[in-house]
Parts: C-alpha cells; structure tokens; sequence
C-alpha cells in the first residue's frame, strides 16, 4: 500500500513540505482550515476580493506569489482539502470537519505545520470592543481590506509592530500611536547579530524609517498603558520610562505581545513537550531536521516554535526530507545540506531578534485584581492569585478546574498564558513548576451539525 | 528521603469517598493518610458527569444514594465552598413503550425506599420540556436530584480532610500493601505508613490492591465520554437521563451543556484515558436526538477519564473477607459522584464500630469469590 503522508496547514511550512514531497514521488494530502493558500502571514483575501500582491505583501509579494501558486501547480499530485480543520490526532488517525462534515483521515506519516497566532497579554480596558490583536489588525487589512477604526493605535513587543503601523498607514488609517513595551537599547545590542540575515534586518529598518518619515514615532520601552472607553474604544494612555504619562484618542488599538505556537495538535499526537525559557511557552522537542519525539509525527515552521516565515518555508522542507529519508526514498543529499546550512544562518538571527524584543515580564508583574484574564469564562486575575493561595492550585490543570479558566471557547489559547504567568507569580515564581493544560479535542470548536 | 507515617488508618486512593472518609475518621479522633497517585479528586470523582442523581439506581443502592442525598444539601458548609449542587431535579425519558414500562416498574420499587418519582406521559413531558425530540414517549421525573461540579467536590474534601488533620500524600502511587498480622505496612512512592487500619479506596486500581490480599475483585476501567459545548441560553432545566443509558444532558447556569454516554480510550495499565472520536460523534448523535436544538451548537471540548467498573455495576463497600481491618470502598461502575459524601461515615462506621447503618450486604467482596471471566452478569446501566 502506498504511503499514506498527510501535512496539515498550508503556510509557508505546510506547503514547501508538500512541495517537497511530491517531488520525492509522494502523493500527499494537504488540510488547511483556510479557504485559500497563504497561512496568516500570506494570507489572502477571498475569491472575488483580490488585491495587488504588491500592495498586500510589500516585500513579500514574490515570496506570497510563490507558496500561493504551488496547490494549483501541483494539481492532482496533491489531494488538496482547504476549509477543512484537523481538530483531532490519535493513533494514525485525524478527525477533520469541512465542506463535506465530519470525517476522519488515516495516515502513516504527519507533518504538523500548525502555525502560530498572536500572544495575548491583558492590560486596563483590553477586552473593550476595537481592541484587536496586531495579527487581527494585520488579517482585517490582508483579507478583508478593512481597518479596525479611522484612529488606530498600535502597542506590541516584537517586529510585527513597525511592519503593521507601516501597513495601516500605506491603507489611509490615521495613526494615533505606535508603542512598543520592550526597550530600544536591547535592538541596538543586537543590531550586529542581527547581520547575519542582512536583508530581513534592512526591511525592518525601512519599515521604521519609512514609518518616521510619515511622522510615525515608535516609542520604545513603554512601562505601563491601557485603553480606555465606556462600551468601546476612546483612548490610549500610557507612561513613559521617566514615569511621565502620555494620552491619545483614538476609536480602534491593534495589541499584541509577540506570537505564541499553535501546539494543540503535537499535544494530542503525543509529542513530549519542554519548556523553552526564550518563547516561555511549553513547545514540542524537535530534533534539526523536524522529527518530533512521537514516531512519524513531523514538526514544521511556527507551530512548533517561532521562527518566522522564511524559517517555516525551510523547515517545511527540511521536515519533507527526512520523512522521505525515513520513508527510505531517495532524496537530494546536497540540497538537503544548504537547507541545513540555511537553517543555521537563520537561527543565529533568530536568537538576537529574541534578544532584541524581550519578553516583557513587567506586564504581568502588575495586572489589577480586578482585569479579567479570561473572558470566555469572566475570571478576573484576583479569582487566580486568591484560588492559587486559598485553594492551594498549584498547577495550571488544578487551576482550570476549581476557577474554569481555559474551559471556554478559546480552551487556554487566548488566556493560559496570562494565566500560567500570573499562576507562577503567585507560587513563587516558577513558570515551568505551574506545568500546561493538558490538552484536549477539539483543538477549536467543532460543530454538531455535519454528523456523518 | 522516604517519609514515614504512622497513622490509625490509611486510606489507597484520593477521590470523593477516600478523602470524605478522611474527614469522618478524623471526626472519630482517628489518625489518618491519604495516598493518592495523582491529586486528590482529579480521577473518576473529577471527570464525571455531575449528576447527583438517586432516580434510576440498582434498587441495592438506593439506601446509600437517599443517605448521600441528605448530606448534598448541607455541602457547602460542610466543605466551607461552593460546590455548585443545584437540585433541578432529574428526568428519564422513555424512547419506547418498553422503556416507559421499565419506569413505571423502577417509579414502584423506589416508593418502598421513600424515593417519590413522578410519571409523565407523552403530552405531560412535553408540556414540562418542549424542545425535547420527537423520540420521546415519556418519562420518569425525580425532583429531588439535581447536579453539582465534579471538580472542586474531592479536592474540597481533601483540603477538609487536610485542615481537620489528615495527612494527604498526592503524586503518592503505592507499589505495594501487606498485612503485618496486626495492622499494614504500605510503600508509596516517597512514603512508608504504618498503619492499623487499611482503607482499599484504589478506583480503577482497586482489583490490583486487592489481589495484594488474596482476594478476587474484578474490576475493569470505564472511561466515559464526555462533551460540552459552547454556553447557549439556558435552557435544559432539569437534569436528563434515558432509559438505557447512552445519553446524559445537563445545562450549567452559564450556559454550558454537558452531556456524555458512550466510552472514550483507556490504557488500564497507565490509568491514561482521552475521549474517542467514536464516543464524541456518537454522543453528539444520540444528544441531537433528545435535545434537537444543540444540532446549532459547538462542541468546545471533550473529556474522559477512569472509574472502576464491576460485573454487576454496583461498588464492592465493606470489610475484606480474607484480612481484617481491611475495608474496601470502590469500583462504584460511573456513578459514584452522588454517593461519594456518604461512604465516608460508612467507612468510619465500619472502622469504629464494626458495622454500618447502612446495608451492605449486596455489597459484599464475597460475591466475586471464584469469579472467573466467564461467569454470568445480568448487567445493565445503573
């Protein structure tokens, strides 16, 4: 019987992967929940609605064009299933819904391409309606060509930020102000690491410059902020290093603090997870190659670890290689070598980019007891420090259970990290001793409608 | 360094019964330990439905289940939290002639132990539940039951059972337990107890432990499979059950409807269970079929975990028949969460006076002596 190969997420891990396979003599079977090619970072507009590649993508628009064209290149050498999500991984077998409903595909060999989302981190008045995350803001432009108000401001810690303000401001949005939590020194620090990707780090001083010719400062190291509005979004506020505070109206806020994996199907397939220190998020082990510690199970691009698009179509790649490999089949040893070598270049960029945009920990030193942290559920940040102490939760899953926190649509996605951060504080400081909910399916809400 | 206890009783097991037995022996002025493998309450007292349902018991178990029901509604004083019961009382609903047959026989029995159900026929369900699915043709009302949240009753149990001195040991797996003529010597990961007193309060692992004492008690893992959806406006209000078994519904306040019915996948050997995609879809199926107006809704998440299951789907509570001053306590087959508070004083009963208020006897470990793999259960849900 032939391989049965299956790759999930059509981004650029997904679809350099699916690349690869086929012209290893493969005929795999590409799940993306999207309707079309992309992932987030390529993500396009629906059918019907198409805009300029050059206006979406800017830089990218070559890199965009590429990925977008390889399902239809590939054609019939590919069983192509888009709009469908895979909300389940167990024993050689997923459980999907799509156009048709619920189904199940069987496979031998998995490569998980799950992407990333933004971190969210709760601040005063983050739950007010016009307050998006920098992804949502982002996706709002790509696919839809909407902004998320006529007066928009932006607050992030990471390189997302100076490339959306750009974005934002190219499409006509007034730009109230551009905040960035994390200090401007630690970029300068690492500019010179930064180097070994020349390019990447030439595009997002462009990004910065082009956003001070358009009079768009970006405010480095801000200590404190929040939003402020009644039932929705009025203003922005927030304090300077030297403690001065600041205000600016403004009717949408784009804020988000970084991206975090999308694990949730690792989890299920029963990859072993370690804590990393940099991501601070419980992430799937994967040697350099994308072999995950569960047999047969590949791990590519964001989902197992942030390394941005480049480094997810590498890995894309790569993940294909070595399940070729293991599959016995002939592969290209040399171009298997300059992915390998490429990798390395990139990670060493990676790792000052982390070091340029810390995690900005100060945020969650002070959140009032009376933020909501998690708002499927209305549990405010002193409903965990008061369970963790009273009712001796020690532990995320402990917590989850006496506070039901996680236990709503987003099933932590959105809230356990806050929540793990403030559990940690609260237990005296250990973010890996509070552990991770343990996961669960459906990794999104799957319907009842659509039984087979 | 390994710990050493010595304590009056010690208790395998951290559920619902194991730490309100804590509680009760701690009540009686005994010394107690609780050794649990994982966290107190996180196994089959945790997971499950949350029904606190006495309608639709083996007739064997109504005594305990009237008995528990009495201590639900003093709760959370007694636990000093909110434990969420909510007497919505609960209903069975017939699918068929013969199952409304079997409610009007089950309604009878349960009058004799002072239970009160109410029948309704076809127009007076639906006067009750309109939105109940055409496959209805009656059903059997208790409005004494109701439900509570499964995940904070054993743990607050423990941390009472903590405050009034018991020593609770979790992340505590024991290897092994012998009899040492006068009383027990048991090895758990990081402790050693001494004790006089041996509860078997194990769940799922209880068989293993006691077959450490020569005894036979075969319990197999049930691992329920349980869904709930997105909150919707509320309006399952009562708690449903059916004749059969297959589907459960409730609605929390909050909106979320839980229902369950069906097996998710286990691993006896690893206590691990998770959901089945075939109990999921399934359970889906069969709840669209009573309760046609979640076919709209989410299915936010599903769950399972591991109970002890015997034969004839009722407990094994009592002293050992071959080791004195052991007591057994468990394999309550998926419906223990009801009884849970009153096994507790049964336990201590049997401790400290050798006898339990309560009857037994159907309860007794004897009925499986000589059981072999191959004897004859008339099983059913229960």
């Amino acid at each position: 019987m032939a391989d049965r190969v299956v790759v999930i997420g059509a981004g650029p891990a997904g679809l350099r992967a699916t690349e690869a396979l086929v012209r290893g003599g493969l005929r795999p079977i590409l799940i993306d929940e999207a309707e079309r090619p992309g992932g987030q970072i390529y993500r396009q507009p629906p059918p019907g609605a198409s805009r300029p590649a050059k206006t979406l993508y800017g830089f990218e628009a070559r890199k965009a064009a590429a990925l977008h064209a390889i399902p239809g290149r590939l054609g019939e050498a590919i069983d192509y299933r888009p709009r469908t999500l895979v909300w389940n991984v167990f024993e050689r077998r997923l459980d999907t819904i799509g156009p048709a409903g619920h189904g199940a595909v069987a496979f031998d060999k998995l490569i998980i391409a799950s992407g990333a989302m933004d971190r969210v981190l709760p601040f005063p008045g983050w739950t007010l309606p016009g307050v998006f995350t920098l992804g949502g803001a982002q996706i709002a432009l790509k696919a839809q060509g909407v902004s998320i108000g006529c007066r928009v401001a932006f607050v992030g810690a990471g390189p997302l930020l100076p490339l959306i303000a750009h974005q934002y401001a190219k499409a006509g949005a007034e730009i109230a102000a551009v905040l960035d939590v994390t200090p401007f020194f630690a970029k300068l620090q690492n500019a010179h690491l930064m180097l070994a990707e020349v390019r990447t780090l030439a595009k997002g001083f462009w990004y910065v410059a082009r956003n001070s010719a358009s009079g768009l400062t970006v405010r480095s190291d801000v200590r404190a902020f929040g939003v402020e509005g009644e039932k929705r979004v009025r203003a922005l506020w927030w304090r300077d290093p030297a403690g001065r505070e600041h205000r600016v109206a403004c009717d949408a806020v784009g804020a988000s603090f970084g991206l975090r994996s999308e694990t949730q199907l690792a989890d299920l397939a029963g990859c072993t997870f370690t804590f990393d220190t940099t991501a601070r998020q419980w992430l799937p082990e994967r040697d350099l190659a994308g072999r995950s510690s569960a047999s047969g199970i590949y791990l590519a691009g964001d989902g197992a670890g942030i390394g941005g698009a480049d480094v997810a179509e590498l890995q894309g790649e790569r993940a294909a290689l070595a399940l070729l490999d293991d599959l016995g089949r002939s592969i290209d040893r040399s171009r298997m070598a300059e992915v390998d070598r490429k990798l390395a270049r990139q990670a060493r960029f990676r790792s000052a980019l982390e070091d340029a945009y810390p995690y900005p920990a100060h945020l969650l030193d002070d959140i009032a007891d009376d933020e909501i942290i998690c708002r499927c559920e209305g549990i405010t940040a002193g409903t965990l420090r008061a369970t963790a102490s009273e009712r001796d939760a020690h532990e995320m899953n402990r917590l989850k259970a006496f506070t039901r926190i996680g236990m709503g649509r987003c099933q932590g996605r959105v809230c356990g990290h806050a929540a793990a951060e403030i559990l940690a504080r609260a237990r005296g400081g250990d973010i890996a001793a509070v552990g991770r909910l343990r996961g669960n399916p459906p990794i999104k809400p799957v319907p009842i409608a659509g039984l087979p | 360094m390994t710990e050493k206890l010595v304590v009056d009783v010690a208790v395998i097991g951290g559920g619902t019964a194991a730490c309100a037995a804590a509680v009760a022996l701690r009540e009686a002025g005994l010394t107690v330990a609780v050794l649990e493998k994982r966290l107190c309450g996180a196994g089959a007292s945790g997971v499950n439905f949350g029904g606190v349902r006495q309608q639709g018991r083996h007739l064997a178990e109504l005594p305990l289940a009237r008995r528990a029901r009495a201590l639900w509604d003093d709760l959370n004083r007694t636990l000093g939290e909110d434990v969420e019961f909510e007497v919505s009382g609960h209903i069975k609903l017939a699918r068929s002639e013969a199952d409304m047959a079997e409610l009007e026989r089950y309604a009878e029995s349960a009058r004799a132990h002072g239970l009160d159900l109410t029948l309704l026929g076809a127009n007076a369900i639906r006067d009750e539940l309109p939105w109940l699915g055409a496959n209805v043709v009656g059903a059997s009302l208790s409005p004494t039951d109701g439900q509570a949240n499964p995940r904070v009753v054993g743990p607050a149990y423990a941390r009472l059972a903590r405050r009034l001195g018991a020593e609770i040991r979790e992340f505590a797996p024991v290897r092994h337990a012998a009899s040492t003529g006068d009383g027990f010597e048991i090895e758990a990961e990081g402790v050693s107890t001494k004790s006089r007193w041996l509860v078997n309060a194990a769940g799922a692992g209880a068989g293993l432990v006691a077959s450490w004492f020569g005894e036979c008690a075969p319990v197999s893992p049930l691992t329920p499979n349980m869904l709930v959806t997105e909150p919707l406006p509320y309006f399952v209000s009562r708690s449903i059950g059916v004749c059969g078994g297959d589907i459960y519904v409730r609605q929390i306040h909050r909106g979320n409807v839980i229902f369950g019915g069906g097996r998710g996948w286990g691993d006896a050997e690893c206590g691990l269970a998770r959901p089945s995609t075939e109990g999921s879809l399934g359970g889906m199926a069969r709840a669209i079929d009573i309760v046609p107006a979640l076919a709209g809704a989410h299915v936010i998440r599903t769950w399972s975990g591991m109970d002890g299951q015997m034969p004839d789907h009722i407990p094994v509570i009592g002293f050992s028949s071959t080791t004195p001053q052991l007591v057994h306590a468990f394999g309550f087959s998926g419906h223990g969460f009801q009884l849970g508070p009153v096994i507790g004083p049964i336990i201590a009963e049997l401790i400290t006076g050798g006898r339990s208020t309560s009857p037994l006897t159907p309860f007794a470990i004897e009925r499986f002596a000589g059981w072999t793999e191959t004897g004859s259960w008339s099983g059913g849900e229960h």
